[in-house]
């Protein structure tokens, strides 16, 4: 007998991926890009500069994957604990297309973006 | 299951908020919409970057204005606050075994720990140098 | 003398719990449920609790102290100064009468997860030993200090939203046997579901609550990622069991 068909254990294994990624490149990432050049900290980088670093296919594809994998993990945990908040195991049914729905969307983007 | 006239408690609607340790999870767990707000940031950046030189200036300008600088600012504790509590729970779902002895969770812990500075490092490195 | 706030609910009496306050001798050597014993001796004979053996080994005495599931014959009335104590009955089941609840779900949870040594083929003789080395003893123990207590259910909000969950100490005990190296049992159609390991968000309470360190949460997430790639190997057409 196989137990009932669920998507759980690929959900997990994503929301986890995206956890180990996240926790290792999100914090350094946001200190460089997001607080340390526009407060005039370090230099910013020019754009040239931005576009070198993007252009080898491996980096996009990287970049790609990072993104993709840290929208899924954010989208699994806020999916759960919204449910818990609210008590409401029935939201469910919307809540988990929503917020995979907007992972998916994110992270085609994403690869609209970059190649 | 019983037919004793049992009282059974309702769940308080506020219950994550009326004991510590529930409330330390849920803001645990609601650091992920910025770890979300992250990467949408990083996309917006490569966005302009790959678009040209005036996109990427208007870019910098959104990127200098207060609140956006305020939001990053959050997020970055958020995401930092995200790679401590989660490099620390990690180690709970492996179990590894060297000849037989159970490597103790604070060591794996800490070894995630350091390899989250080394890539850390890494990540400014190859950012950074010009 | 320290106050008890004790939680009554007499069925037919009480619409809902009720508060009623006792003043017990405050003795050092005097764990909470000694207080009880004390109102139920000498203040107020209709008072309902459980309890054994009044050494943190049968499981039965554990309510809500101060907020928190506690096993009342180990928590010391001096560990919370003046007082005063507030005693319920354990959070997230049904109150039979005062201090007592209704734990027949998970004893069912308990026995639903098959809780025995299971073998396939051969069956040796009764008297045949199956030895084990002290790593493979060590790889379960931990699992198999349960007493069956509960405070893990009390603490565990997934619980109490959703009482289906199969819950921590099943899951914990489905591990005893996994995790034994003499157990050939598949435990995956059991485990690997919504009600089961799925259902956990990993808050954690489950593994402070516990009072022998069987650490339900660390089960449990161990379970999911043997779940996760157990169904990533089922889905590959040559890792078909
Ligand atoms: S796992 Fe711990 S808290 Fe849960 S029933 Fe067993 S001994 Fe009690
Ligand atoms: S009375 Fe047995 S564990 Fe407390």
């Amino acid at each position: 007998m196989r137990a009932r068909r669920t998507p759980e254990p690929y959900l997990w294994l994503l929301f986890s991926g995206g956890g180990v990624v996240a926790a290792l490149l999100l914090p350094v990432l946001v200190l460089i890009f997001g607080v340390l050049a526009p407060l005039g900290v370090i230099e910013p980088p020019p754009a040239a500069r931005v576009r070198a670093l993007l252009d080898p296919l491996l980096v996009r594809l990287a970049l790609a994957a990072v993104v993709g994998l840290c929208l899924f993990h954010a989208a699994h945990r806020i999916r759960f604990t919204v449910e818990e908040m609210t008590r409401g195991g029935r939201l469910d049914v919307v809540l988990a297309p929503l917020c995979y729905g907007a992972a998916l969307t994110g992270t085609v983007i994403a690869v609209l973006v970059l190649f | 299951m019983t037919a004793l006239p049992s009282y059974r408690p309702r769940v308080h609607p506020l219950w994550w908020a009326r004991r510590r340790a529930y409330l330390v999870f849920v803001l645990r767990e609601l650091t992920s919409v910025f770890v979300a707000w992250s990467a949408a940031y990083l996309v917006l950046l490569a966005r302009a970057a790959l678009a040209g030189d005036a996109e990427y200036a208007e870019f910098r300008a959104f990127a200098g204005s207060p609140w956006v600088v305020a939001l990053n600012v959050v997020a970055l504790a958020a995401t930092a606050f995200h790679s401590v509590t989660f490099l620390n729970l990690a180690p709970r779902a492996m179990v590894v075994r060297l000849d037989g002895w159970r490597v103790p969770g604070f060591l794996i812990a800490g070894g995630n720990h350091s390899a989250w500075l080394a890539v850390s490092a890494l990540v400014a490195y190859l950012v950074l140098r010009s | 003398m320290i106050t008890l706030q004790v939680s009554r609910y007499r069925p037919g009496q009480d619409a809902e719990p009720v508060f009623q306050d006792y003043e017990v001798p405050l003795r050092s050597d005097w764990a909470v449920l000694d207080g009880l014993a004390h109102i139920k001796d000498h203040l107020d004979g209709t008072l309902s609790f459980r309890w054994s053996c009044r050494m943190g080994i049968c499981g039965s005495c554990g309510m809500t102290v101060n907020g928190e599931p506690r096993l009342t014959c180990g928590t010391f009335l001096t560990d919370y100064g003046e007082g005063p104590i507030r005693v319920e009955p354990l959070r997230g089941f049904p109150v039979i009468r005062d201090l007592v609840v209704d734990i027949d779900d998970v004893l069912a949870k308990l026995a639903h997860v098959k809780p025995w040594l299971i073998r396939e083929g051969e069956e040796l003789p009764l008297t045949a030993e199956y030895t084990q080395t002290p790593a493979q003893l060590e790889a379960y123990k931990q699992y198999s200090m349960c007493i069956n207590c509960m405070l893990c259910y009390s603490a565990c909000p997934v619980y109490a939203l959703e009482p289906d969950f199969l819950g921590p100490a099943a899951i914990a005990l489905a591990q005893r046997y996994n995790l034994d190296s003499r157990d050939q049992g598949d435990r995956f159609d059991l485990l690997a579901t919504d009600e089961g390991v799925w259902g956990c968000t990993f808050v954690g309470e489950c593994t402070s609550a516990c009072p022998k360190h069987v650490d339900p949460a660390e089960a449990i997430q161990r379970y999911k990622l043997t779940a996760a790639l157990t169904s990533v190997r089922n889905l590959l057409p040559w890792g078909r069991s």
